[in-house]
């Protein structure tokens, strides 16, 4: 069984990969099973500045899945320079996928370029869709001259394949993928998690601090696949999807949908060992749908 | 951290919202009273994070408050019900650290590691000082159980309304022993805030409560912030030194 996939020229040993936020930089997943398994990661959103996130309480359980307002915490793009690419080489010899934050057109390409020397890192995606914080009341992801505008700034930035990673907080998320790929896009990765709140019935107040938060897990997993589904049939770039994969089946259901490979997030938090589990049931899934190779299932269930 | 299925032997109500759950299974990984265990209740996609109260080469006793829907559940699941469990997870107390003459100090459902704790150091030989704060009479436990080590611990207790111990507060009973300055503590926020600002409490250890996603590290939800800058509750705590302490 051939597991192996093609994100814009980079060869991915399996469709699998840990989404960003959810897997920090691989050190505590590294304690518990061989990261080489893995097709890539996509390491913790990552800013120009160190950032502490929200304060308490940031994350909240929902029907199906969960809320999290963390607020992009991280140390800052230098410290994950300095100190968690070399650890990374250690860990995992795959490729990594850097996600990377930004608050204004120029962080977002310095924050590329910070990049361009680590060979390691061979995709870039960039999150403009973080429904956690706030850079003049909305995200770049949300507006399809801002999503354009981004792609250019970093696409200028770098020689790396550039995904830029979508928000569903929108009215019609193919008109942002199509800004993106007239900018030079090499790829999508959509979902981002949805906006959301829970309110404690004792205290009559939001659950989150923040408030709002992301919803994630597997009550997203439709919302996900609609949207692969229409951006698939409106942009010709690869799509990395994301948004409530919790097995081998639902990894391939997505695929169907017009993945090229799958992100697994919330899963992780619930079952450390998901990304791994999810990789040994995927030849089984193929051998059940007839194909030889994975990658015959992206965009599958469009055609007949 | 071990990923294993534990059975639950049974469950019985200790006060009006806490319960006593015995489980069995793989306990290899638990290594210091203070840690605690992430289990998953059927119909809940998050699991819920309980500090372990007790533990030997295959069983597990971990008291429960009714905290929400996910606990009220897990404390009514039959006996015999299987349960996936992240089991070591936190740092847990460290003994080599507390100097003699600690005070163990707990409020409420943070009595239930201090009876591991006091446990262990009952082993070691040594004569734990506890402190035990509840609201009332009803909802203290686990009284026998403390006054039942081997090392016949001085066990104080406190209740809000009096009618159980000392009346007041677990600092009024700390401030009654001016000699103690180390503590190992576990409880309310509020609790551990006072106890932490009392001026004759120079060093110690304490255990927070945060809610979590994973408890091991990966999302970092928990985070607060700390003299060492942020730090998970799941991973790099729950137990804190006084020293690192920072209240916002």
């Amino acid at each position: 069984m051939d597991l192996s996939v093609n994100l814009a020229g980079v060869r991915l040993k399996n469709p699998i990969i840990p989404a960003s936020g959810t897997f920090g930089y691989g050190r505590e997943f590294a304690e518990l099973y061989n990261l080489d398994l893995l097709g890539a990661f996509s390491w913790k959103g990552t800013t120009a500045e160190p950032r502490d996130g929200n304060p308490q309480p940031r994350v909240a359980e929902t029907a199906g899945g969960m809320l999290n307002a963390v607020g992009l915490q991280n140390p800052g793009i230098d410290a994950v320079v300095a100190r968690e690419v070399p650890n990374i080489a250690r860990i995992f010899h795959g490729p990594v996928i850097a996600n990377v934050g930004g608050f204004s057109l120029e962080e977002y390409a310095e924050n590329c370029r910070k990049l361009e020397a680590c060979r390691q890192v061979e995709i870039l995606e960039v999150n403009i869709s973080c429904p956690n914080v706030h850079a003049g009341g909305k995200n770049f992801g949300c507006d399809p001259a801002s999503a354009a505008a981004v792609t250019r700034a970093v696409r200028a930035a770098t020689r790396k394949p550039v995904f830029m990673k979508l928000t569903p907080n929108v009215t019609d998320i193919t008109e942002i993928a199509r800004a993106c790929a007239a900018e030079g896009a090499d790829g999508l990765c959509l979902i981002n998690t949805l906006l959301g709140m829970r309110i404690d019935l004792r205290t009559r107040r939001p659950v989150l601090a923040n408030r709002t938060g992301g919803l994630s897990g597997p009550a997203v997993f439709p919302v996900a696949l609609r949207m692969i589904w229409d951006v698939y049939e409106a942009v010709k770039l690869p799509i990395i999807g994301c948004g409530g994969v919790d097995s081998a089946e639902t990894a391939a259901e997505m695929m169907l949908a017009g993945a090229s490979a799958v992100e697994v997030g919330a899963a992780n938090l619930r079952d450390p060992y998901a990304c791994k589990t999810i990789i040994e049931h995927l030849p089984g899934v193929c051998e059940r749908l007839g194909v030889t190779q994975i990658s015959e299932l992206t965009g599958g269930a469009h055609h007949g | 951290m071990n990923k294993s299925r534990f059975t639950l032997e049974g469950a019985r109500p200790l006060t009006r919202d806490i319960w006593e759950l015995t489980l069995t299974g793989d306990t290899s990984a638990i290594t210091a009273p203070g840690q605690f265990v992430n289990v998953e209740v059927p119909g809940k996609f998050l699991r819920r994070p309980i500090s372990v109260c007790d533990w030997d080469g295959e069983r597990l006793t971990l008291l429960v408050k009714e905290a929400g829907e996910g606990t009220w559940e897990l404390v009514r699941l039959p006996a015999g019900t299987e349960l996936d469990v992240l089991s070591g997870l936190g740092n847990g107390f460290d003994l080599t650290e507390a100097a003699e003459g600690a005070v163990l100090v707990g409020g409420g459902i943070g009595a239930a590691p201090l009876y591991g704790l006091a446990k262990r150091m009952s082993t070691q030989g040594r004569r734990p000082a506890v402190i035990l704060g509840f609201r009332s009479r009803e909802d203290a436990f686990y009284l026998e159980r403390f006054y039942g080590l081997e090392s016949e611990p001085r066990v104080f207790i406190v209740t809000e309304d009096g009618n159980l111990g000392a009346k007041g507060f677990v600092t009024d009973l700390l401030r009654a022993f001016p000699e103690t300055s180390y503590v190992l503590a576990c409880g309310p926020t509020t609790m551990l805030r006072a106890v932490h600002a009392l001026p004759q409490v120079t060093g110690g250890q304490f255990s927070f409560e945060a809610r979590m996603a994973c408890g091991f590290g990966a999302c970092v939800g928990c985070s607060i912030p700390t003299a060492n800058g942020l730090r998970r509750v799941c991973k790099d705590g729950p137990v804190f030194r006084k020293e690192e302490i920072l209240w916002t």
